[in-house]
């Protein structure tokens, strides 16, 4: 245990051991030694992707990302190349490059470790978008919480800027590009994209209005590209090796790899970069080595806690934003938290929407209220005061907040309450159940 | 007010960093990194805030309580942060934070009467597949048992604790 413990060590600043079925795209360095320098990303074709990106059209780069099949990794799914393709080039205006690194969907913990063992490699990526738009200034933001991460990256953009990847008259282009670090202060909601680009302005973190998108008016009021961490880390890879390459690896719409960040009771609990449409059955069983203790599987939440939870029946699935759209949950953020038979469903919807009461910013009535509410009701059920109409009452509140409030995290709070209600009733009919009989000495008071 | 001398180099590059004219945007930043040196975000620090980024302590006053780093009260020494949220809770998070309030006898956001240690219990700090996850100041520490989370305290007490990101 102590020699493995010191092997990890040393190896990388990986937490847990990867696994032989992984395809590593943009986890390829993370077992290079010293693969935070410069020197080592250069030694493995590290900046060679912006060589040729610079040598390509606007429209060419963006073709290339729409053939690549990439999707943001953030949890929307949604395509990158449209994304940029959305951004207006001759308004006169400023351009923004944003990267969200404000990893905080509970589930998830993989922008961490793109930012600590390959930081140039997300560089790399905002350069390319840059270059696209032509944009002078970027951002990353990440989450007050990763103080490490935020030294790791200046250290990696000081570097940069001294061997001329940033900065004045980059590759002799005659294009300049400056890049930032900016940290949260301890916001989920924050992680949203408009609220992010509040964030960023010095605000409270509350979304705006959409429409206008952040492509069209995004930071200080411009143009502007924003994708995830791992989105970013994903592009210079894709034009090393052509779209088609990364398409070829993932399925239909959905290509590439991503990481996935598999938690609770298998044995091998960690973050792995699997193939988009990897069964869920085989990321258990084979890449995470089965249940802990030899349990059965009760339940999976496949995509960070906003997406709502798949029954040990519903699990014979691949794992793509599609695929689980189709089974009425979402690939999300990659965060999959697995459950076994010994699980308390009560307690976990308790404890998901106690988060989201927790981040909900107040700003709409549906969110706040609705958050508040369900958290109330599913404290008195969970300590044995619940009554039969709550289980209804539960599932009416969540539903009325889907799509009802101003930005996603009403959903993401509506969502997984659903499901827990819908699909394990008969877990809420037992507390029930159980509640009443620990009523009865009082009963008999009376 | 005066500040460290890599903090006001810190402060001086956040002020060029965003677009002319947009230095409201170094107020968070500037708020969570001078707390991290004073101890808590005192009024004199709100004022001196809002003076270096041309806004009103208002403006700087509205963004404290939304986000949830930001504390007016000082903290302990080391802030020791022990998530629940549901991959942790998975795997005995919950547990353990009801271990840790035993054993430093304090509640939530509570310091010891030594000033040494603040507890605090968390939402999801990036560490679900490496859980439980407890957070000491800003490092990192994954895998956490009760056993484990004694020692930690032990050696914050004895002044043996090295940093240490996981």
């Amino acid at each position: 245990m102590a020699r493995m413990r010191e092997r990890l060590r040393k190896s990388a600043m990986r937490y847990n051991e990867p696994s032989p079925l992984e395809i590593k795209i943009v986890s390829q360095r993370f077992d290079v030694p010293n693969s935070t320098s410069i020197d080592s990303y250069l030694a493995n074709e590290g900046y060679a992707a912006i060589q040729k990106a610079i040598g390509m059209t606007p429209e060419a780069i963006i073709e290339e990302l729409k053939t690549s099949g990439l999707r943001g990794r953030g949890g929307a799914g949604f395509p990158t190349g449209m994304k940029w393709s959305f951004v207006p080039r001759t308004t006169g205006k400023p351009t923004y490059i944003i990267c969200n690194s404000d990893e905080s969907e509970p589930g998830t913990c993989k922008d961490r470790l793109l930012m600590e063992n390959d930081p140039h490699q997300l560089i790399e990526g905002m350069l390319i978008a840059g270059w696209t738009i032509k944009s002078n200034k970027g951002y990353i933001f990440i989450r007050g919480e990763y103080r490490y991460l935020i030294d790791i990256v200046d250290q990696a953009i000081a570097e940069a800027y001294a061997r001329g990847y940033l900065g004045k008259n980059i590759l002799g282009s005659g294009w300049d590009y400056d890049l930032y670090t900016h940290t949260g202060a301890g916001a989920y909601e924050c992680g949203e994209e408009s609220a992010l680009l509040e964030s960023l302005e010095g605000k409270r973190g509350i979304p705006r209005l959409k429409p206008p998108f952040p492509a069209v008016v995004g930071a200080f009021q411009s143009p502007t590209i924003l994708n995830n961490c791992e989105t970013f880390s994903a592009i210079p890879w894709i034009f090393r090796n052509g779209g088609a390459a990364f398409a070829a690896i993932g399925t239909p719409r959905n290509g590439g790899t991503r990481l996935m960040c598999v938690s609770g009771h298998v044995n091998k609990p960690g973050v792995y970069e699997l193939p988009m449409g990897f069964p869920l059955t085989r990321l258990i069983n084979e890449v995470c080595g089965g249940m802990r203790n030899g349990k059965k599987l009760k339940a999976v939440i496949p995509g960070g806690s906003s997406s709502p939870v798949l029954k040990a029946d519903e699990c014979d699935i691949a794992l793509d934003f599609d695929s689980l759209a189709k089974a009425k949950t979402m690939a999300g953020s990659g965060g999959l938290l697995v459950l076994d038979e010994d699980t308390d469903i009560v307690a976990v919807a308790l404890r998901t929407i106690k988060f989201y009461a927790h981040e909900s910013c107040g700003w709409c009535i549906p969110c706040r209220e609705g958050t508040a509410w369900l958290k109330k009701i599913l404290t008195r059920f969970h300590e044995g005061g619940g009554k039969q109409s709550d289980i209804d009452l539960i599932a009416e509140l969540s539903g009325n907040m889907l799509g009802r409030t101003f930005c996603a995290l009403g959903d993401a709070a509506a969502m997984p309450t659903t499901a827990f209600v819908s699909k394990f009733r008969d877990e809420f009919e037992a507390y029930l159940a159980k509640s009443q009989v620990s009523q009865m000495p009082e009963l008999a008071v009376v | 007010m005066t500040f460290s001398p890599a903090l006001e180099q810190r402060f001086e590059k956040l002020l060029t960093s965003y677009p002319p004219g947009r230095q409201r945007s170094a107020v968070v930043p500037m708020l969570l990194y001078a707390q991290d040196e004073i101890g808590s975000v005192t009024q004199e620090l709100v004022e001196e805030v809002a003076r270096r980024c041309e806004v009103t302590p208002l403006q700087v006053d509205e963004v404290i309580g939304y986000y949830s780093m930001l504390h007016r009260r000082p903290l302990g020494k080391y802030h020791v942060q022990v998530c629940t949220n549901i991959c942790c809770q998975a795997v005995g998070g919950a547990d353990l934070y009801e271990h840790a309030s035993r054993m430093l006898g304090v509640g939530n956001k509570e310091v010891t009467p030594d000033g040494l240690i603040s507890l605090e219990e968390v939402e999801c700090i990036g560490a679900c597949s490496w859980a439980p996850a407890i957070q000491i100041n800003y490092d990192f520490h994954h895998f956490v048992t009760p056993e484990r989370f004694d020692r930690l305290i032990e050696a914050l007490r004895d002044g043996a604790y090295e940093r240490k990101a996981s």
